[in-house]
């Protein structure tokens, strides 16, 4: 033992440093491998034609296209021959345009130099000289050949090579240009489409944080390992919770949309509809109040329970139609505002839209809101029954209503599989799906104990998970390029892209901080007799409510950061405009863009650095 | 009545935390669970009410075998046990009239719950309770803003909010000064006494047990090492459940 410490240091040193010279070397390699793979290349850098267009695009970035004024133009079109007609000799020539005149060369051979003198133009002024080829003296077709700046006596004199591919009989024109601003600036053309779209760039990030935060509040709390590890129950309750789950969706859904049809033949008449939301309301809060003040005792006699469950029933519905009611009569009321508010119509464009969202998504929402109470109550139902049975008893019904819940998985998953690759044959999205899955089900009925508690809870904490890190790992800008063929171009798709986005890494997030959180709160609230329910709005909500509002805010800003640039695969927005103009060359708007990007950016920054500061 | 029988806790990597412990606790009985840190007395009182799965044994209560309870009927016999915690585990952020509600939580419908509802009752029963506790003009600050003692007083609010039968205290005092530990175990010696409450109490200073309890149970290395009155414990004894070493202070 005591030998082999100072052995341990003094290993021999021959080794040492063959390993660091090898760890050197790969590095090296790697290094000279990503030059290899990334085109490091100064040549190309060096090349002229690279150094003018950089010093053209750097220019015209630096000169944001954000003012227009009223220009008092100056245009001299100077008829030239290329080449000379036979036996003409070239000679100067005065070609005027109100006071300004030029004098320069009539005609040339191809690829000369001749010079141009102005006079009479603006003082200090740029002027552009450009090569107009065809005979017309007005065509906008011109190559420019030469800036130069005129002096204050308004003279210049201008070098222009003339084209060597340009040869014509017929007269072409040196066109000299020159222009001053006249009046006050005004917003140029691409300053306004650019306040057009980054207005909308800012909406759709706070819609899709908006989204995103509805909806991963509470899935955060399945994707919390804490509070998911503690949650087990029997298989029995297990199995009949998968069972109830198709079933209940398969009523629900078929109710919601009875229930569509049914109030969409009152569509037309709104008086009709906002009774119907009134009188359905009424029903509902009543039928609510009920059930709730009869505590939470579970009533003795059959009649009793069964009344209660009648009415929980009735309420649901009552509920549902309300909903659809409500969606028919803000559409309506809607679409009739949109006219008289004038300015204000995108009021009632948003209730006419909210009742279109409304109305599509109620019969989803029944057909989930039917499999969640159907599995709840068949979920109980197998609890009650684990607990009743015998040992042998619940085995015997652990290994029937297993082998039909797993079968039943598999076949769904079969179907969602055959829906995708068109598969048809029966035999692999049916027969063998139902097999393997009854078979998944016998087997863990046989392996655990027939009343043991499973831990139910990591198993849906590790799905969600899956899930949400997978979903996670595609850029809102790439699924930028799925929605828009789900809603067509436009900052809709954008949305949807962020804010499926902003899902999954706020529930990661989210739950991370339900992770942090202390469990001796928990472990109060529990024991005092609170359900799950209680113990997370008592216990976890109150304790989580900063790092929540910290990482939405955190989250809005990178969505304005992101809906930027969604734009290049169509998702709306600003990066719609900027990705125009650069493939259109026109660096002076598309710098426009970017400046108001950058504005957008660190106000952001800044104003959610001071919210977080204010709020946590 | 309240009897344990043969209650043994193993742990997930096989720390062997209660081992074959039995003994009975009588109505109205105020109980004192003594023993070193590590003994077992978190565990032993969490095994309970079931905060901590016990792995074998039994725990009778008016007849009826809590481990045998169903997660419903669970809940229900959760909410006539009141409990009270070393670092009183009140939610820091809500007001302290909502960290003693909570008590009612296990009366309350679960769906009320959503909307953050308590009965007119429950709140004049919450309000008489901290009356009760002398913090009475407390209920609108927020719990973090208490004092230690003060909070503990709400920690004994919330249980007597639940009409318990029964209060389990886990250390309650153990960070008080000596004053403060005083003036809260006399509160649960008032619930003893007064309202016939059964208390079931870890504490680490044997002045306290003397003083405040009925009887004593000790715990050494999982095991019940002693069971007796308070005057019983003798120096002999006191070696027996702390160990060799062990010196009396207070």
């Amino acid at each position: 033992m005591t030998q082999s410490k100072p052995n341990h240091e003094a290993k021999p040193s021959v080794w040492r440093s063959l390993r660091n010279g090898l760890f050197f070397a790969i590095a090296i390699l790697t290094i000279a491998y990503a030059f290899q793979v990334t085109g490091v290349d100064l040549e190309e850098f060096r090349k002229e034609s690279r150094q003018q267009s950089r010093v053209r695009v750097m220019r015209a970035l630096a000169r944001p296209d954000v003012f227009d004024f009223d220009r008092a133009e100056t245009t001299v079109n100077s008829p030239v021959h290329l080449p000379c007609p036979g036996g003409v000799e070239p000679q100067i020539q005065r070609e005027e345009s109100g006071e300004a005149y030029v004098e320069s060369l009539s005609c040339s051979a191809a690829g000369e130099i001749i010079t141009l003198t102005g006079y009479n133009f603006p003082p200090n002024t740029d002027v552009v000289v450009s090569f107009v080829p065809g005979n017309d003296p007005n065509s906008t077709l011109a190559l420019t050949k030469a800036r130069v700046k005129s002096d204050s006596q308004g003279r210049f004199t201008a070098e222009v090579e003339l084209p060597k591919d340009r040869e014509s009989d017929d007269v072409q024109f040196l066109r000299s240009y020159a222009y001053r601003n006249v009046g006050a600036p005004r917003w140029s053309k691409s300053a306004l489409d650019t306040w057009d779209k980054i207005i909308e760039t800012v909406f759709m990030a706070f819609l899709a944080t908006l989204l995103g935060t509805i909806l991963s509040f509470p899935l955060s709390f399945l994707a919390a390992r804490n509070l998911m590890k503690n949650v087990r129950s029997p298989l029995t309750s297990i199995a009949l919770n998968l069972l109830g789950w198709p079933l209940g969706i398969f009523f629900g859904f078929q109710a919601g949309k009875y229930l569509l049809g049914l109030s969409g033949s009152f569509a037309e008449n709104a008086w009709l509809n906002a009774a119907d939301v009134v009188i359905a309301g009424l029903l509902v809060y009543i039928g609510t109040r009920w059930s709730l003040s009869r505590g939470d005792e579970t009533p003795s006699g059959v009649i009793q329970r069964a009344l209660q469950e009648l009415v929980s029933l009735a309420v649901s519905i009552l509920a549902i139609y309300a909903f659809l009611e409500a969606g028919n009569l803000s559409m309506s009321l809607g679409s009739a505002a949109i006219e008289p508010l004038g300015a204000f119509g995108f009021v009632g464009n948003f209730l006419y839209q909210s009742g279109d969202i409304l109305r599509t998504i109620t019969p989803a929402l029944a057909a989930l809101v039917g499999g969640s109470i159907l599995s709840s109550r068949l979920g109980r139902f197998g609890q009650s029954l684990s607990e009743r049975l015998s040992a042998g008893a619940a085995r015997a019904v652990n290994l029937i209503l297993a082998a039909a819940a797993g079968g039943m998985l598999f076949v769904g998953i079969g179907q969602t599989l055959n829906w995708f690759y068109e598969i048809g044959n029966p035999f692999y999205i049916v027969i063998l799906p139902a097999v393997l899955g009854a078979a998944g089900g016998l087997t863990l009925a046989i392996l655990t104990k027939p009343k043991a508690a499973l831990s139910i809870g990591l198993t849906v904490y590790y799905i969600t998970r899956m899930i949400v890190n997978a979903v996670r790992s595609v850029e809102a800008v790439i699924m930028a390029i799925v929605f828009v063929i789900f809603v067509g171009i436009g900052p809709f798709a954008g949305v949807m892209a962020l804010g499926l986005h902003t899902i999954a890494s706020l529930v990661k997030l989210y739950s991370e901080q339900v992770e942090s959180i202390l469990a001796g709160p928990i472990e109060a609230i529990e024991a005092t007799g609170a359900n799950r329910l209680q113990t997370i709005i008592y216990a976890v909500i109150p304790q989580i409510i900063p790092p929540y509002i910290s990482y939405t805010m955190y989250r809005w800003d990178i969505n304005v950061r992101m809906s930027t640039i969604i734009g290049i695969t169509g998702g709306g927005g600003i990066g719609f405009l900027l990705v125009q103009n650069i493939n259109l060359l026109d660096y002076n708007a598309a710098s426009t863009q970017m400046l108001a990007i950058a504005i957008v950016v660190s106000f952001m920054d800044y104003i959610s650095s001071v919210m977080r500061e204010k709020y946590v | 009545m309240l009897e344990a029988r043969n209650i043994t806790k193993v742990y997930e990597g096989g720390v062997q935390a209660l081992t074959d412990v039995s003994f009975t606790v009588p109505k109205g009985q105020f109980l004192a669970v003594i023993g070193l840190s590590g003994s077992g007395k978190s565990t032993l009182l969490r095994c309970i009410n079931r905060l901590i799965e016990p792995t074998s044994g039994q725990i009778f209560w008016n007849g009826k075998d809590i481990t045998a309870a169903s997660p419903e009927e669970l809940r229900r016999i959760r909410r006539r046990i009141g409990m009270v915690f070393q670092s009183f585990n009140l939610v820091h952020r809500s007001k302290v009239l909502t960290n003693v509600l909570a008590g009612r939580l296990g009366y309350t419908n679960p769906a009320w719950s959503l909307f953050n509802r308590f009965s007119k009752a429950d709140i004049e029963k919450a309000h008489q309770t901290l009356a009760r506790v002398d913090i009475p003009d407390k209920a609108d600050y927020r719990a973090d803003e208490l004092s230690g003692g003060q909070q503990q007083r709400v920690g004994i609010a919330r249980a007597l909010m639940q009409d318990p039968e029964i209060i389990l205290a886990d250390e309650p005092v153990a960070s008080l000064d000596p004053a403060l530990a005083h003036s809260i175990m006399k509160h649960l010696e008032r619930i003893n006494k007064e309202d016939g409450v059964t208390v079931l109490c870890s504490l680490h200073f044997l002045d306290l047990v003397h003083k405040y309890a009925d009887r004593v149970i000790a715990l050494n290395e999982g095991r019940l090492v002693f069971e007796g009155l308070p005057g019983e414990i003798d120096d002999k004894k006191f070696k027996e459940i702390y160990g060799r070493d062990a010196e009396r202070v207070g």
